[in-house]
């Protein structure tokens, strides 16, 4: 068996790796899947104390994150389409829309 | 025993699969990456006895979203230049940051992991039904109901949200 | 005694009236009314005088109530009048010699335009000074006390377009007020310890206060004492109090206001021997200003100056036999002053009025046979000024003198001695001065209409005969009149007995005086008068001039100071507090200015703050908790 420690460090490198991936990548679409991977390594986490506890709550918890994720990967596609589409270069350091 | 070493093996796939996410160039490589992590993550999850979410996992998240991804980054990218490769001074120390945090978030993490015991449990002893469908659904169902209708809500808000956004601008 | 009050009613009915009433009434009437109420209230003062005198000596002490104020504890304010020898000497005083002066301000203040204005004061200064001198406590003394100060600014002003009389009479006021404030603040203490601020409540408790506190009280009510009775150095105001009109000067800043300051002494005498330091002091400056203000007199060529460093120095004279507890002596010597002194004063107005409005003595001259009158009146006064025996200022001051030698006050008595000497010249170079040789100006001096001249001769009479009260070795009426009140309490002893006459030191005083007026003489009065001084003394005489140049001490200290602590003021608000204002709000901008570039619309730095700020609140969480 394995322990269930195991998972939770899997998810936690998993996790940072996600993190650390959104802030480099320029590339919005490359952003976008860098979240995605900690979606991924959080619902890793959820499933593993389900298992731990018996207790179908953390499947539901995941089944819901996969659902508004995929909302959410919608969305944010339309939105990335939209902004970058008639430009030359997909880069997310072009914008500046946020400043002030 | 069986389970130990397919473990081991979805996890280094799942890790590789996470690294290629962050260290690739080509969009499209990065999107197969994270495909690899999916697959990965849904052979864990039927370790833990998850059958039902290690399906939908792959389905619906390796199948459905990737594959939208992978048509917007086709549709984006054709004819696109690849980003300039200039550093802002003002990032010039993204990465660094960036991975140096990461890292202190790690330890963090483990730290507390390790404080709570949880380094090194064995898990539980399984139960029966734990994780299949029928489980699944009768939970879905009864005590967690309201969440599930928001989420019909959250994706008509997606679906409108998706069409107005997607028409042409006059 | 209920009905006493009428004598306060009576000026302050007439006040108003003159004040509004006045203009639609006419001058005649406002006279009759104003100059009407004086009279009454003499009147009125004397049938209290009258029926004081029918009781035994024990019993002339009455506290008619007439409005119940504030009752806490042990305090108990209340409106009342006290009636005693002390306070009807002062009311005979005040209405009589009030009463000539306001007839004698119909023919002076004849052809001003403000005429009804200026009786209106007049009644309302009576008023005042009456509440002051007949209150039974020392709140609504205060208030007197403020009134007169109130009644001589609106007065010395009176002639408000002419900036030298608004200067004094500001002058006046500011400090008076500041004498003011010593009275307040004694009574702050009084009421803090004893509790109570009646003067029965007060002098019986005198004892239970420790020496500190009652030193502390007397040298305060003695502050509010010298500045009303411009003792050194808040003399300065009183010789330039002498812008307003002359019937001003004779009868507020000679007879009466001035003297508050003694009868304060007197009636708090409980208080004051008690306070043996303070005692000292008071009569120590009372020596010290009447010869300072005596050797000024001497070289003043306005005649209104010299009179009013004459009444400076006289003060100084009742402080000096107050300080030492001769208080009857001092009251005595302020009866007699207030005669002749007003009558100098109303005589120097007449002089004045006849050469129309020319007040330099060196302009003068030969007005012995032009107004004869005047002149024989004016004699009357200087002599008794002087001292000359037989005279009123005679018995008075060497009672004064006499009291000094015989508790012991050597120097004191020497002083005063030096002083008398000074006295006699510096008024009778007036007298010489003025009415002597030949005149020396261009007017057409003429006598005085009979309403001017009528006070001056009652005045005469009073100055002339008034001192046979008290004649030493003989009888000492006016010292056995007020001695039950000064009996009352612990303290009065040198009050009551008179000394038995040194007729040494009297007869020395005496010749002191002539040699004065023989060497008035020899300057003034023989021949031409010389104007030109001997070399060696034109240096002294300078410095005396310039009234020791103490005006200019007191702009230097006062005016520059104030100037300059403005302009550091001002420099620390512009560059310290508003420095920090601004500096505040310096550096507000700058900090926004340098995080304004954080917020670059770089989203990458934005997520990165993200995860910064995640990973705080994680390691908080893990590591706190």
């Amino acid at each position: 068996m394995v322990p269930i420690g195991d998972y939770l460090v899997l998810s936690a490198v998993l996790f940072v790796i996600g993190g650390v991936g959104v802030l480099v990548r320029r590339n919005p679409l490359q952003m976008f899947m860098a979240v995605e991977l900690m979606w991924n390594a959080v619902n890793l986490t959820f499933v593993a104390f389900a298992r731990q506890y018996l207790d179908m709550a953390g499947h539901i918890f995941v089944f819901l994150v996969i659902t508004v994720a995929a909302a959410e990967v919608a969305i944010g596609l339309a939105i990335i389409v939209m902004v970058f589409r008639k430009r030359e270069h997909v880069d997310v350091d072009d914008l500046s829309l946020m400043k002030g | 025993m069986l389970s130990t070493v397919v473990f081991w093996i979805a996890a280094a796939l799942a890790v590789s699969g996470a690294i290629g996410v962050v260290a690739t160039r080509n969009p499209v490589h990065t999107a197969l990456s994270l495909v690899l992590t999916m697959l990965s993550l849904g052979v864990l999850f039927l370790l833990l006895h998850a059958e039902f979410l290690a399906v939908v996992e792959v389905l619906v998240y390796a199948g459905a979203v990737m594959v939208l991804f992978l048509f917007v980054v086709t549709l984006l990218m054709a004819g696109v230049k690849p980003p300039k490769e200039e550093h802002h001074l003002r990032l010039a120390y993204q990465t660094l940051i960036a991975g140096l945090f990461g890292l202190i978030l790690f330890v963090l993490v483990l730290h507390s992991m390790t404080g709570a015991g949880w380094v090194g449990t064995l898990a539980s002893p399984g139960a029966g039904s734990f994780g299949s469908i029928a489980s699944f659904g009768t939970a879905l169902f009864t005590r967690y109901l309201l969440p599930f209708e928001l989420t019909a809500v959250v994706l008509l808000v997606a679906v409108i949200g998706v069409v107005v956004l997607g028409r042409e601008q006059e | 005694m209920q009905d006493a009050i009428v004598i306060l009613l009576l000026p302050a009915l007439g006040s108003l009236i003159a004040a509004v009433l006045g203009k639609s009434i006419g001058r005649k009437a406002t006279a009759y009314v104003t100059v009407g109420a004086m009279g009454a209230a003499f009147l009125w003062a004397f049938s209290v005088f009258w029926r004081l005198l029918q009781l035994p000596a024990s019993q002339r002490s009455f506290d008619p109530v007439y409005w119940q104020w504030i009752q806490a504890g042990a305090l108990n304010l209340h409106f009342g009048l006290l009636i005693d020898p002390l306070s009807t000497t002062f009311f005979l005083i005040v209405t009589f010699v009030g009463f000539l002066i306001h007839l004698y301000s119909v023919g002076y203040m004849h052809d001003d335009e403000n005429f009804q204005r200026f009786f209106a004061y007049l009644n309302l200064f009576a008023l005042a000074m009456l509440l002051l001198v007949g209150a039974d406590n020392f709140v609504f003394l205060l208030v007197g006390w403020g009134g007169v100060g109130l009644a001589s600014y609106l007065l010395i002003g009176f002639w408000h377009q002419r900036p030298s009389a608004v200067a004094a009479a500001r002058k006046a006021l500011v400090l008076n007020v500041a004498g003011d404030v010593g009275i307040m603040l004694a009574i702050f203490i009084l009421v803090t310890t004893i509790g109570r601020l009646n003067y029965t409540g007060v002098f019986s408790h005198v004892s239970s206060l420790t020496a500190f506190q009652v030193e502390l009280i007397a040298f305060l009510l003695y502050l509010g004492a010298a500045a009303k009775s411009a003792q050194f150095p808040l003399h300065v105001w009183l010789p330039d109090a002498m812008e307003g009109p002359t019937p001003v000067s004779a009868l507020i800043h000679a007879a009466t206001m001035v003297t508050a300051g003694v009868y304060l002494v007197a009636r708090a005498y409980p208080i004051f021997h008690a306070a043996p330091v303070a005692a000292e002091w008071i009569a120590g400056i009372g020596a010290f200003t009447a010869l300072f203000a005596a050797t000024i007199a001497i070289t003043q060529n306005d005649i209104k100056r010299v009179i009013a460093y004459s009444t400076v120095s006289q003060l100084g004279y009742m402080f000096l036999a107050a300080g030492i507890g001769a208080y009857a002596a001092g009251i005595f010597h302020l009866t007699m002053h207030a005669f002749f002194k007003a009558l100098l004063f109303l005589a120097a107005g007449s002089v004045i009025h006849a050469v129309s409005g020319e007040q330099d003595m060196r302009k003068m001259g030969g007005l012995k046979k032009l107004l004869p009158i005047t002149y024989w009146t004016m004699l009357i006064g200087a002599a008794s000024n002087a001292g000359v025996p037989l005279f009123s200022g005679f018995f008075s001051k060497d009672e004064i003198l006499g009291q000094a030698l015989a508790s012991g006050h050597f120097w004191l008595w020497l002083v005063g001695v030096v002083t008398a000497f000074f006295t006699a010249l510096y008024i009778f170079r007036l007298i010489f001065l003025v009415f002597h040789g030949t005149y020396r100006g261009d007017g057409h001096p003429h006598e005085s209409p009979k309403v001017m001249t009528i006070p001056l001769v009652v005045l005469a009479f009073g100055a002339l005969f008034g001192g046979y009260l008290n004649v030493p070795g003989a009888w000492n009426v006016f010292d056995q009149w007020l001695a039950p009140v000064f009996a009352r309490y612990p303290g009065g002893a040198i009050a009551a007995a008179s000394a038995a006459p040194n007729w040494g030191a009297m007869a020395l005083t005496a010749v002191v005086v002539l040699v004065g007026i023989y060497v008035a003489w020899l300057f003034f009065g023989r021949g031409e008068v010389r104007t030109e001084l001997p070399e060696g003394v034109r240096g002294v005489h300078k410095v005396l001039y310039h009234k020791y140049y103490i005006d200019e001490l007191g702009h230097a200290a006062l005016i520059w100071t104030s100037d300059h602590l403005a302009i550091v003021l001002d420099l620390f608000d512009r560059v310290v507090m508003n420095g920090i204002v601004m500096g505040i709000a310096g550096l507000v901008k700058a900090w926004g200015e340098a995080l304004a570039p954080l917020q670059d619309g770089f989203l990458r730095r934005y997520g990165l703050a993200v995860l910064i700020g995640g990973v705080a609140i994680v390691a908080y969480l893990t590591l706190v908790q």
